[in-house]
């Protein structure tokens, strides 16, 4: 991938009788975009340093929207709006989520094969903060949802179908009590956790489908701005309130299942949930988002 | 509580939105005028979808992710600069997040005229 900086001498100059604000903006965070992340994110001399993709990513939101604090963006795209983000909160006040989180407390609960409950695992169940992670053993990334289903394995029961509705209510009542916690994830430091980081990270940035785009084409260029009337969030909160509840599902969901929803959007095949692919995607993006506080679960459309 | 849930539903019922693509084509009568005919194709969510970025013409909802369409054939003096660009917008910018309409075979031949005639009439 070559870095041509095209956006930034794409001058109006070559645009006789035209000055639109509104363009002349919009070139010049296509600029801001090409130097600080965008272009930083596909660059494979960038790979191998999380710490500083966190900062780029944080100091890039920050420069692009210096009204809006890093941490607001836990709102999704109700951090950008004061209108959509008043009419949201009036949601909340009577969230939809709360028979989930109740149908999911019963589920906790609830004994598993062998007597045992999800408590032996998950203590008093405030534990969403500890996930993702990166285990060294296994070589791989352990997200809350596999932890659910290893839970169960390890008490003789079987697991729960990742696109079903249980694991969703099980992980929202978790969620729930897990809210404030901050989002802290270890660095990345061992060959193998750097090795899964970068996959996450490459495949953020990777274009797909027909409609080629990447994850970072929406969400870090074009974030703030309009698809039609839909506004796009910014991906520092993108990990924050998971499940969600989605006025479009009329249900809990998982972070992977809106993944899903994101590549078919563009005509690209899906990925299966807690697929090694989405699980380092959510590691890189949970990696990213350290130090936003958790929300789940939270309303979105 | 109850009533909140109505009006959830309500409001969920009305958002039913679909950014790209996803929605299948209204069905309207044959339109004879090629430049309707464009226009319908820029338009449509399952065709062109142009407005999901693009301020264009009288069109509803328009995105802000691209530049407003407007004065074509001024910006675009050379009408086979103007295909290229919805060809493959990517030649002119790699960075660029506007699809490659004929490259990725998202419209055909036909289509494309079609749109890029539209276009030159705005
Ligand atoms: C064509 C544009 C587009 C692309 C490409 C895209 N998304 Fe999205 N995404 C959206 C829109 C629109 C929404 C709904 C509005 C919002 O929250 O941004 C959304 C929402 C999301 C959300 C939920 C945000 C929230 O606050 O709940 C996540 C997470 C997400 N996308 C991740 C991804 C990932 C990961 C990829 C790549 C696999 C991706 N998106 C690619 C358009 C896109
Ligand atoms: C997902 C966003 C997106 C979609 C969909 C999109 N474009 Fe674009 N388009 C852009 C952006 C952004 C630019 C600015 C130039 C760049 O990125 O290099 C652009 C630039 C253009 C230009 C050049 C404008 C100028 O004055 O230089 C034309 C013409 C154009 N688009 C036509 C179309 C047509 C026709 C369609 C649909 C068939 C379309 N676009 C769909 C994002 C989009």
């Amino acid at each position: 991938m070559s870095f041509k900086k095209e956006p930034c001498n794409y001058s109006l100059t070559n645009s006789p009788g035209i000055s639109i604000p509104a363009l002349m903006n919009y070139l010049a965070i296509a600029c801001v975009v090409t130097i600080l992340g965008y272009t930083g994110l596909q660059s494979p001399l960038a790979y191998g340093d999380p710490t500083a993709d966190r900062q780029a990513m944080r100091a890039l939101y920050q420069k692009r929207f210096p009204d809006i604090p890093v941490e607001a963006h836990k709102d999704g795209v109700y951090a950008f709006d004061q209108d959509a983000r008043e009419q949201w909160l009036e949601l909340e006040d009577f969230p939809p989520y709360e028979i989930a989180i109740d149908e999911g407390e019963e589920l906790f609960n609830t004994a598993l094969a062998d007597g045992a409950s999800y408590s032996d695992c998950f203590g008093d169940g405030a534990v969403k903060g500890q996930y993702p992670y990166f285990d060294e053993n296994r070589s791989e990334v352990i997200t809350l949802e596999l932890a659910i289903n290893d839970c169960r394995s390890q008490h003789d029961d079987q697991p729960l179908a990742y696109n079903g509705p249980e694991i969703a209510r099980v992980a929202a009542y978790i969620a729930f009590l897990s809210r404030d916690q901050i989002i802290a994830v270890a660095e990345p430091t061992s060959p193998a956790a750097l090795a899964a980081y970068n996959d996450g990270k490459r495949f953020y940035s990777s274009r797909k489908g027909q409609l080629n785009f990447a994850c970072s084409s929406c969400h870090v260029q074009l974030a703030g701005k309009r698809l039609r009337s839909e506004r796009l969030s910014a991906s520092l909160g993108h990990v924050t309130h998971w499940p969600a509840y989605r006025l479009k599902w009329q249900d809990v969901g998982s972070l992977h299942r809106r993944f899903a929803r994101c590549n078919q959007q563009v005509r690209a095949e899906p990925f299966a949930q807690q697929s090694p692919e989405y699980r380092n995607l959510e590691y890189f993006l949970t990696y990213i988002a350290n130090g936003l506080p958790l929300n789940g679960p939270a309303i979105r459309k | 509580m109850k009533i909140a849930f109505t009006v959830l539903l309500t409001i969920a019922a009305m958002i039913s939105y679909s950014v790209m693509a996803e929605e299948p084509l209204e069905q309207t009568s044959p339109i004879a005028n090629p430049l309707e005919q464009g226009k319908a194709i820029a338009f449509d969510r399952s065709v062109g979808n142009c407005l999901a970025c693009h301020m264009i013409d009288d069109g509803e909802l328009p995105g802000n992710s691209g530049p407003p369409l407007l004065q074509m054939k001024l910006r675009f003096p050379d009408r086979e600069v103007l295909r290229a660009q919805v060809w493959d917008a990517t030649v002119r910018n790699p960075n660029t997040v506007m699809p490659p309409y004929g490259k990725h075979k998202i419209l055909n031949d036909k289509e494309l005229d079609l749109v890029v005639d539209y276009l030159l009439s705005l």
